[in-house]
């Protein structure tokens, strides 16, 4: 077991991949010796050298286009987009080429690219630094979308996203970075959660709070401060969005007959409404309540001053909880 | 290096010696080129492809650079290279399935070096150097060669890959049909300036080849791919040439562009010229135009059967390869769609 923060957990997932397969190359803007903005990549260049950790020019598209075309050479990239809002001038070659290539070559190509996405806010940044775009992704076939919340699921999932054929978007919550955990390193690969399969991270009966990336740990404390109330809280952690384990989640939610979704994004067309929808289909006669939406005002993201407003916390978790049991 | 008359002409920096033999494969490709496309127009006007992008004009700059390839060398298209996919071995037939709407794509890629058509503009100019900078990395000593047209240099992923190229000396070169429109847009709303003059800004070198001439554009595209294998970084070439039909056959240029232009560039057709050099050199008799006259309508029977033979695909297919491993929501959905269609057996 070691100690690792999640922006560590992710280096070291990177590193061991690098290890395993070197077909695996780094790309992005400041990936080399700075390590990324957040140090996610760092000494990866130093170890691995500029062939293979890759300082690009400052073009997004121009990294997902090349990383295409390296990984139609049989090369396997993973490239940073350095924040959640800087991901449109690629979303082109990401939901046009990315995502449809190997449909359109009736499976003759296989597109294995992991574009790594630090989204959400909570860091006081200011504008396009703190957005959610994962709808935007799950709505486009033919890529897979998780979302990792702590440094276990960090070092696991980015290297089964590495592994993947498919080409995969990868959110890491850019808050939690910083946050530590132990994690197993030497545990066999053959052990780890499959990276499409969503974890029931806190066990409860009442209601379940359905969450990924960054909501996890607020949708935890709320969950620990609802015992206070005599409810029992269970806690899902999504991590897959494309595909979504419907299966795990209808478990979940046929045993509390109450659901809440929370996210960080705006409510509307938001990735809850999905499930939301998927949830009343199959839990129809298991609900005691409509299911609840928690999440970001459907606006676009405020300045920071007012993001614990905008931002999802434990109240407004809480008052959800209230509201499923008023119900 | 062969004027509109036929008359060959020595140039300094790229010369050529091809045999009468390479002369006469040329003169073969271009015709039976222009035929396939010829055909694959009837069948659209007759209602058996959706839509079609005729190369007619563009043969020589097709077959110039095609034949310049190794085997070995990767090519990425745009979705008018039928000459160039001819010279990869693509099966015309292959090139019919998307316009029919049978597939988005109906050849392996791997097999030919032949990428996929690429629809969106410019797009394919990225994974074209995204897969050189692979090339570089295995140490190979393969070119990669990108199409891509006159309204494509305005595009951001264009200029993004001439950027990426140039800071990475990526071996690929870059190939530009300028056909003179895209769509209905002359070639003044895209530039000022000629457009292989781009190239300096970007550090490498450009080159304007008379796109019309299979000879000028077989020795240009040569010397960039070589320069390209020896490392050498990129080059810019620049095609000057004509698209003489519609843009697809869904645009009406009579709208745009007057018919005085059109008639301007059937005297420097590219196929005239190369045959009025080989008979001016005796390069090929009466029987040797007419074998390869009759070749070509055997083709275009071949290919107008075997398109007309195309299947449909089965509803199913829509699920087949979205995605690479197996994703329970593709399997949901299948097996959803797959009861829903049984309810209409019996």
């Amino acid at each position: 077991m070691t100690s690792l923060t999640l922006a560590k957990a992710l280096n070291e997932g990177m590193r061991k991949a690098m290890e395993d397969d070197p077909k695996v190359l780094i790309m992005g803007e400041d990936v080399g010796k700075l390590g990324g903005v957040f140090r996610v990549t760092d000494g990866l260049q130093k170890d691995f050298g500029e062939q293979r950790v890759i300082d690009t020019p400052l073009a997004e598209s121009g990294i997902i286009g090349t990383a295409i075309g390296l990984a139609l050479r049989g090369y396997r990239p993973v490239c940073e987009i350095q924040f959640d809002g800087f991901v449109f001038p690629a979303a082109d070659q990401i939901i046009t080429q990315l995502a449809k290539m190997p449909l359109r070559s009736l499976g003759k190509l296989r597109l294995p690219v992991v574009v790594r996405i630090p989204c959400g806010g909570g860091i006081g940044a200011v504008e396009h630094h703190s957005e959610s775009p994962e709808a935007y992704f799950t709505h486009t076939a033919g890529l897979r979308v998780v979302a990792c919340s702590n440094p276990v699921d960090g070092y696991t999932m980015i290297q089964q996203a590495i592994r993947s054929d498919d080409p995969v978007v990868f959110f890491e919550p850019k808050r939690r970075y910083w946050e530590k955990a132990e994690v197993d390193t030497a545990a066999s690969a053959a052990d780890w959660t499959p990276f499409d399969q969503a974890r029931v991270v806190r066990q409860g009966s009442d209601v379940t709070l359905l969450a990924y990336g960054p909501m996890v740990k607020t949708c935890l404390e709320a969950a620990t401060a609802a015992e206070d109330d005599g409810r029992s809280v269970e806690v899902v952690d999504l991590r897959s969005l494309n595909p979504l384990d419907v299966d795990r989640v209808v478990e979940s939610v046929s045993r509390t007959g109450r659901c809440i979704v929370v996210h960080e994004a705006p409510i509307y067309n938001g990735f809850g409404a999905e499930i939301a929808a998927r949830v009343t289909e199959r839990c129809f006669y298991s609900l005691e309540a409509p299911v609840l939406r928690v999440g970001g005002p459907s606006t676009p993201y405020p300045p920071s001053r007012l993001e614990d407003h905008y931002l999802p916390d434990l109240d407004r978790v809480l008052e959800a909880v209230d509201r499923v049991f008023a119900f | 290096m062969l004027t509109p008359e036929g008359e060959r002409v020595e140039h300094p920096d790229y010369d050529i010696d091809l045999t009468p033999e390479e002369i006469r494969g040329l003169y073969r490709d271009l015709v039976l080129v222009r035929r396939v496309d010829l055909e694959a127009v009837a069948l659209q006007r007759q209602g058996e492809l959706g839509l079609w992008a005729s190369l007619l004009g563009q043969e020589a700059a097709q077959i110039g650079s095609g034949r310049a390839l190794a085997a070995t060398d990767m090519v990425f298209p745009t979705y008018r290279e039928h000459g160039v996919a001819w010279c990869r071995g693509v099966d015309p037939v292959n090139l019919l399935g998307m316009f029919r709407g049978v597939n988005h794509g109906g050849w392996d890629p791997a097999e030919h070096n032949f990428h996929l058509y690429t629809i969106v503009i410019g797009s394919q100019t990225l994974h074209a150097v995204g897969y050189a900078m692979g090339v570089q990395r295995d140490g190979a000593e393969n070119a990669t060669l990108v199409y891509f047209g006159d309204g494509a240099t305005s595009q951001g992923d264009v200029n993004e890959s001439f950027i990426w190229a140039s800071v990475f000396n990526a071996p690929v070169v870059f190939f530009c049909q300028n056909n003179q429109w895209a769509i209905s847009e002359p070639l003044e709303k895209q530039t000022r300036i000629p457009l292989y003059r781009r190239a300096s800004g970007f550090g490498f070198p450009g080159i304007r080849v008379d796109g019309n001439d299979v000879l000028a554009c077989l020795a240009v595209t040569r010397k960039a791919l070589a320069d390209v294998r020896s490392g050498q970084g990129p080059t810019l070439i620049e095609a000057f040439t004509y698209r003489m039909g519609a843009h697809t056959t869904s645009d009406d240029p009579t709208r745009y562009r007057v018919a005085s232009e059109l008639e301007a560039w059937k005297l420097k057709d590219p196929i005239e010229r190369v045959r009025a050099y080989m008979f001016k050199n005796q390069l090929a008799d009466q029987d040797f135009f007419d074998a390869i006259d009759a070749e070509a309508d055997e083709l275009g029977k071949d290919v107008r059967k075997r398109c007309l033979a195309l299947p449909d695909p089965e509803p199913l297919a829509i699920f087949d390869h979205v995605y690479a491993e197996p994703h329970r929501l593709m399997e949901e959905e299948r097996a959803e769609f797959a009861a829903y269609l049984e309810g209409f057996e019996g």
